[in-house]
């Protein structure tokens, strides 16, 4: 954390929780959810009529914590500070913007590591598998609960843009802006594939137990890392690990031996084992099953141009240049099923060698295009 | 802020509430001169990062997109016109983008500086050396006009691809017209304007 707060930062920040017992959410599985908690965060003011509203949807591996910091110690801020506060694409002196923890995660809201209220223990690996039309279903909830009947934007980048498709499909008429960045109508075989492989590693650790690692009071830790190292290669491009790596050994030389040589290792190792001290494995698995599972279009004969045919959002699509997990031609074909309906679409696709993680860095170009579009949007 | 000559033309040409597609639509000026005076929809395709800016800045609708792909992410006949302003010389293969622009629209306007002007001629004739005008501004090793061509270079291509002409203007840089230009326009004429229909 840096000593004084930057005039662009949204601050000090606290999360919220709200628990749904009223209503038991049912599920795409078929099963439902009797009673459940959201946990949240805010930024800025929701003005007088609620219509400055903002949804912020997050991606496989992160949380409610959008931005701003929970106190002076903290040594990272949320995870989109580069996107939200004071001045910067989405505005938090124009908009109030939330972003909830997605159902089955494991940072506050209801979750494979929550208590099961009938067995009153973890939920572990019987936590119903979750669509991305489950979570749009329990953000609308929580909009419903806050008294915002129309978000003026929801906003997504990788699986948070899925998510702000399937806002546009389920409700169109709950919002009036979609922000879809580095995202895809679906996955294709080779996601599907890596996904896999991630979920493997941790099925087949020993420490897993069939999910109920937590009796056993131990974590599924190398599979979990071994599914984070795997993600992380996709999240990158080819040019960047080469930018930030290159063949660079640690020691200098080569010792002919299994442990840390090259730099780019002990990278993957470090962020990995930071991984699994901040994420839950039954959640990471719920997350790869959600992404594997989404396909709007597959209600609709597989066709994503007719399930769009009724959304009433205006759009803005971006993407990277070198994000090979979901490349341009994925956007492409949002917009493509957008055109067809001659829905109101922007479309930017930004130069840059970060790879996947690009949507969640400053890059110039990015900043501009997503900040230019947001002032556009009025707020009152 | 007045209008580029050639983009006023075009604007008296396209009828109020249609749909258009404006191929390499720079910052979006032609666009948002129609949704304002004629309640025009459509969308801008546009490559250059700092016009795309401009565009969503103006509030139109762009698609980053790069000409020389083709249009296949539009479907047949899904606008009332395509328009092409001044960007048909710097595209990998104009004859085929034509095509597309007419599968694509009910009709095509295309605009591009004549090549058959008078005073591109007198630099090839006289001086030897490629022609830099008002329309014609840089030098032939920056240029991005690969496939410059004349009136009567463009007319044969579109009988070739059994393109109608359904109206030509011809002005100067300045978008005016004169006699001289309407008597001889593949002399006087610096900037050619076309209607087009393909022939069913």
């Amino acid at each position: 954390m840096p000593d004084i707060l930057p005039p662009d930062c949204v601050g000090l920040v606290t999360s919220q929780t709200y628990k749904f017992d009223k209503t038991p959410l049912s599920l795409d599985c078929g099963r439902s959810l009797s009673s459940y908690e959201l946990i949240y965060e805010t930024y800025g003011t929701l003005n007088k009529d609620h219509s400055n509203a903002i949804l912020i949807c997050h991606a496989l591996s992160s949380d409610h914590h959008a931005a701003g910091y929970y106190n002076m110690q903290d040594k990272k801020p949320g995870w989109w500070e580069n996107c939200i506060g004071p001045g910067k694409p989405i505005d938090t002196n124009r908009f109030f913007v939330v972003c909830p923890n997605n159902l089955g995660g494991c940072k506050g809201s209801t979750g494979p590591t929550s208590i099961n209220p009938e067995t009153n223990k973890p939920y572990g690996p019987d936590f119903p598998i979750l669509t991305v039309h489950d979570w749009v279903k329990s953000q609308a909830r929580l909009g419903d609960m806050l008294g915002i009947s129309q978000w003026l934007a929801v906003i997504g980048g990788s699986l948070g843009g899925m998510q702000a498709l399937q806002w546009a499909i389920d409700y169109p008429k709950h919002l009036r802006y979609c922000v879809i960045i580095a995202a895809a109508p679906k996955l294709t075989a080779q996601n599907i594939a890596f996904n896999e492989v991630a979920r493997q590693a941790i099925l087949t650790d020993p420490n897993f137990h069939k999910g109920h690692y937590y009796q056993h009071n131990v974590v599924p830790e190398h599979g979990l890392m071994l599914a984070r190292m795997l993600g992380h290669i996709t999240y990158l491009s080819d040019v960047a690990m080469r930018k930030k790596f290159g063949r660079e050994l640690r020691e200098g030389k080569l010792n002919f031996g299994f442990d840390i040589e090259f730099q780019v290792e002990s990278y993957l190792r470090y962020q990995a084992r930071s991984f699994v001290e901040r994420f839950d494995a039954n959640t990471y698995l719920l997350m790869t099953k959600a992404l594997d599972y989404f396909d709007p279009a597959k209600e609709y004969n597989n066709n994503l141009s007719t399930a769009l045919a009724n959304v009433m959002a205006k759009f803005l699509v971006i993407s990277f240049t070198s994000d090979w997990r979901f490349s341009s031609a994925r956007s492409r074909e949002i917009v493509k099923a957008l055109l067809d309906n001659k829905k109101n679409v922007s479309y930017a696709e930004v130069t840059s060698n970060d790879g996947h993680d690009a949507f969640l860095m400053p890059i110039p170009h990015f900043i501009k295009v997503f900040k230019t579009y947001m002032q556009n949007i009025p707020s009152e | 802020m007045e209008l580029r000559t050639d983009l006023a033309l075009i604007s008296e040409w396209i009828t109020e509430n249609s749909h258009v597609l404006d191929l390499g639509c720079g910052d979006g000026t032609l666009l948002a001169h129609l949704r304002d005076s004629r309640s025009v929809t459509g969308y801008g395709l546009e490559i250059d990062d700092d016009n795309i800016i401009s565009c969503i800045k103006t509030g139109i609708n762009v698609i980053h997109t790069d000409l020389n792909q083709g249009l296949s992410d539009f479907n047949d006949n899904s606008f009332d016109y395509v328009v092409m302003t001044q960007a048909i010389q710097t595209i990998l293969h104009p004859d085929e983008l034509l095509k597309e622009m007419l599968r694509v629209g009910t009709q095509g306007i295309v605009t591009f500086p004549n090549f058959g002007h008078w005073r591109a001629r007198f630099s090839l004739f006289f001086d030897g050396i490629m022609p830099i005008s008002r329309a014609l501004p840089s030098k032939w090793y920056e240029t991005v006009n690969i496939h410059l061509c004349t009136l009567r270079d463009f007319e044969e291509l579109c009988y070739e691809l059994d393109i109608e002409i359904l109206q030509r203007a011809v002005v100067d840089t300045k978008h005016r017209t004169s006699w001289s230009m309407r008597l001889l326009p593949n002399i006087f004429g610096e900037i050619a304007i076309y209607r087009l229909r393909k022939i069913a």
